[in-house]
């Protein structure tokens, strides 16, 4: 296939895997839940236990496999994987299109979306083991909206990558960046739910206990804290060394990525301090999470040619520092 | 994530502290002072407030970083440009206030793990603690009735929790697994300290610098041949180490055709490097994200540009200036912009100042611009002035800039500014005898930057063991769990109990297992959960 060729395919294959995430969820939202009735016995042993999130059983409620599912929630499921798949394969020939051939992150556009596939594969990924069925619906919405926002407002044509940008470090570093965006993004999917259910016990009944959104919350953000770690705090820096000679130099989108790590640390320490935990741990994830986000959008669109990390800035930029 | 968290390690209480400060006596008040500062409480705040102090310098230019986009910032804000400096905002990350937070939160880490680590090593020597009097008071616990003996249950209990630490007593099995989490933690800890201290030792013991190299120059590494230096407070310049090279050779390819038009790709510079006095020179390649490493200090290329070479002659004819200047590429399309001083000059000094322009061309809706950044057919304008430089005033200049303050345009006849517009090989006259200016010929510079980071090392193995804790940290799960077997009626009740301090822990899982084993190597007879 020619260049374009490939360029048009992935174009295509976002398309299709919009269209796939948009009937999935539809399914998702016809279908009734499994069984609402085993999912609120639950729902109520926590609401009056004392302790809150602390007394919650720590496994959800297991599927009942008994009970046929309608099959509409099926369909919700099954075309998760398949919709996934399209988008990977948008991802793949989107780097396949660049002269030469390169991982498909130069900008926004291709970081937006490598980073949804990262939420859908992850979500995936821990589906059955962590029994998270009910958030479906939820990844499902954010990664249809967000990729539909990735191909109305940050679609840019494939170009080819600055020299700074050629270096296997920005293999490790981006993909450590996105998993852990993944991760987080999941996880404060998880703690929003917790703070909605938690505001309005009677509503989200097809949602997990308290309990299990706080650990799935934590399990996520658990997962994603060490990988970001790795991604912002070890080769972000060995990267910027090579490239830059600096490694570190407080540039804004370092100052966030820092920001963000700190604030997912204190995450962390919220839910082990007394007074801290449940919902002001949630909402210290979601802040985090925003920090997160505002770094991954924010930055090159505010900071613009002030950052050395915006995609737009020519090399020569540095030149004149 | 349960609430009896301190059974396990009896680490100091971060909960609301029963002395308040009341008529404490000096002593009394510093230990309720340095329990406050060392509480998790704090160390939660201070994090919070490092979060957030970080965020000024991504908005507010800092002059550590862009000093030019700082000087454009506070010509645009006069009113502001004082406050924000007395606040310390255009250099907050080694403000007063930022350094504060950063060390109280160290000194809270160290207040903080000191302890821990005692109460760690004690736990760490000891057995797992005695069976508890009413395991049913555990945040998770069983009781079943089995077949066969309580020592058979113990037998079947001990076979199935291997892989614990294991203490036997008279009537029950105690078990404890998980250390490593809490050596993880203390770990990530002490390596936040590790990687700031190495950093913080590189940043005394080293020093930064810049410099523009034009090829077929050279350079050798002492302080007075970089443009701009910055060392660390205890850097002294013998510590420079003496190697020197010239830059033999840089390529830079830009892509000619398809949809990466004018785009660069591919840059190189070659130096012959002689790593020490005396030594063989040897030839190097440099490239982006491939630097050089020079007897430990770092050589980065970080930019290229344009030297077109200017003869001036003055009114006398005398050659008053000649050689390649460096001229700074303003965008990609490295349309770049450059500035001439020539103080030599008679009758008058003469500045010229203006643009570079790889493959010139020009329409009238454009004006002069470039086509492609390489030298295709390289051409300059410039604007000349004549007066005083203004160089012998003793203040410092940048080479970059013409500073007008005492010059004159020089004019055509007509009134209008002269506009020397060049080709290579071009030379043109100035107006009323001021003398000739030609351009002779074409280089290239690399921008580059040389460093000394000392510690590095060590900060990177700091972060590589705070990774590598934190993941102990945050994976492992620590737990206890105890196995009671006593007599009831001819019947054996086995009483299983656990705790669990991780906070992912999915401790009824574990449970279900230790007792499934039990049933599976004992008669069951009845069961009931709790
Ligand atoms: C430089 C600042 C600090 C950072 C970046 C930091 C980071 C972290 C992180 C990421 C964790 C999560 C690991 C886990 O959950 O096991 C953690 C846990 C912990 N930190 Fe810190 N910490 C800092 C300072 C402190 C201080 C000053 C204290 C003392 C009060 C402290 C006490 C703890 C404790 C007790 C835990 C274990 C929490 C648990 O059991 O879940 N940390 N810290």
């Amino acid at each position: 296939m020619t260049k374009a060729g490939y360029e048009l395919f992935s174009l295509q294959a976002v398309v299709a895997a919009g269209v796939l995430y948009f009937l999935a969820f539809l399914a998702q939202l016809a279908s009734r839940p499994p069984r609402v009735a085993a999912v609120e016995p639950a729902a109520e042993q926590v609401l009056v236990g004392a302790e809150g999130a602390a007394q919650a059983p720590a496994t959800p409620v297991p599927p009942v496999e008994s009970v046929r599912r309608p099959v509409l929630a099926r369909l919700g499921i099954t075309l998760l994987p398949m919709a996934a798949l399209v988008h990977l394969g948008a991802l793949i020939t989107r780097g396949l299109a660049a002269d030469p051939v390169r991982v498909p992150w130069g900008n926004m556009y291709e970081f937006t979306l490598t980073a949804t596939f990262a939420v859908i594969a992850t979500y995936l990924a821990t589906m059955r083991r962590w029994s998270l069925e009910w958030l479906a619906p939820v990844v499902t919405g954010f990664v249809l909206v967000t990729l539909m926002a990735d191909s109305l407002w940050l679609y840019e044509g494939v170009m080819p990558l600055r020299d700074a940008l050629q270096s296997p470090w920005l293999v490790i570093h981006v993909v450590a960046a996105i998993i852990a965006t993944g991760a987080f993004c999941l996880g404060g999917m998880a703690s929003a739910l917790y703070l909605l259910k938690e505001r309005w016990p009677g509503r989200l009944t097809r949602m997990p206990a308290l309990g299990v959104l706080d650990q799935v919350a934590y399990r996520m953000h658990a997962f994603g804290f060490p990988v970001w770690t790795f991604a912002a705090l070890i080769t972000g820096p060995i990267w910027a060394h090579q490239a830059w000679g600096t490694a570190w130099n407080w540039d804004p989108k370092e100052v966030w990525a820092f920001v963000t790590w700190v604030a997912y640390a204190a995450y962390l320490h919220a839910r082990a301090t007394a007074g801290w935990k449940g919902s002001r741990a949630a909402v210290l994830a979601l802040v985090a999470l925003a920090s997160l986000l505002f770094n991954f959008v924010g930055i090159n669109f505010f900071f613009g040619s002030g950052s050395m990390h915006s995609y737009a800035a020519p090399v020569v930029r540095l030149v004149l520092g | 994530m349960s609430t009896s968290t301190d059974l396990l390690l009896d680490e100091p209480d971060d909960g609301p502290l029963d002395e308040g400060p009341r008529a404490l006596s000096p002593r009394e008040l510093g230990r309720w002072a340095w329990r406050q500062l060392t509480s998790m409480r704090t160390a939660l705040a201070l994090l919070l407030l490092l979060a957030l102090g970080a965020v000024p310098g991504s908005i507010v230019p800092q002059a550590a970083i862009d000093s030019s986009r700082l000087a454009t910032w506070q010509e645009a804000h006069p009113t502001l440009t004082p406050i924000y400096e007395r606040l310390g905002l255009f250099h907050v990350y080694s403000s007063v206030w930022f350094g504060a937070i950063y060390v109280l939160l160290m000194v809270s880490l160290v207040g903080c793990i000191v302890p821990r680590c005692r109460v760690y090593w004690r736990a760490f020597r000891h057995p797992p603690p005695a069976t508890p009097a009413r395991l049913d008071r555990l945040p998770e616990s069983r009781r079943i009735t089995l077949g066969g003996s309580p020592d058979q249950a113990l037998a079947a209990a001990r076979e199935a929790l291997s892989g614990y630490r294991l203490r036997d007593l008279s009537d029950s099995v105690a078990a404890e697994k998980g250390h490593l989490r809490e050596a993880g933690n203390l770990l990530f800890h002490l390596s936040i300290l590790v990687v700031l201290g190495g950093f913080a030792y590189g940043s005394l013991f080293g020093f930064k610098g810049g410099l523009v190299v034009v090829t077929g120059d050279g350079f050798s590494n002492t302080i007075t041949q970089y443009d701009d230096f910055a060392p660390g407070s205890f850097f002294a310049p013998s510590d420079l180490k003496p190697f020197s090279f010239t830059l033999e050779k840089f390529n830079v390819d830009f892509i000619t055709s398809g949809r990466s038009f004018g785009a660069a790709r591919n840059f190189w510079a070659d130096l012959r490097i002689t790593d020490r006095p005396r030594a063989t020179p040897i030839t190097k390649r440099l490239a982006v994200n491939h630097p050089l490493s020079v007897d430990g200090t770092d050589i980065f290329l970080i930019g290229h540009g344009y030297a077109p070479h200017i003869t001036v002659r003055d009114g006398s004819g005398k050659v008053s200036y000649s050689g390649p200047s460096v001229f700074l590429p303003e965008g990609t399309d490295f349309r770049s912009f450059g500035v001439v001083k020539v103080p030599d000059a008679t009758p008058s000094q003469l500045g010229l100042e203006g643009e570079f322009y790889p493959t010139y061309a020009f329409t009238h809706d454009r004006g002069a611009f470039t086509v492609f950044p390489d030298a295709m057919n390289p051409a300059m304008s410039l604007l000349a002035y004549r007066g005083d430089l203004g160089m012998d005033s003793g203040r410092s200049q940048s080479v970059y800039v013409l500073d007008k303050t005492a010059m004159k345009p020089i004019l055509k006849p007509d009134g209008k500014p002269v506009r020397l517009d060049l080709k290579l090989g071009e030379t043109e006259k100035l107006p009323d005898g001021l003398g000739t200016v030609s351009f002779d010929g074409l280089s290239r510079f690399v921008k580059l930057q040389i460093s000394d980071a000392p510690g590095s090392g060590v900060a990177l193995g700091g972060t590589l063991a705070g990774l590598a804790g934190l993941m102990a940290s945050l994976f492992v799960r620590p737990r206890r769990l105890w196995v009671r077997a006593s007599e009831e009626a001819g019947r054996t009740v086995v009483q299983i109990g656990g705790l669990d301090r991780s906070s992912g822990g999915d401790l009824a899982a574990e449970i279900d297992r230790v007792s499934a084993a039990l049933a599976g190597a004992l008669p069951v007879q009845d069961e009931e959960n709790r």
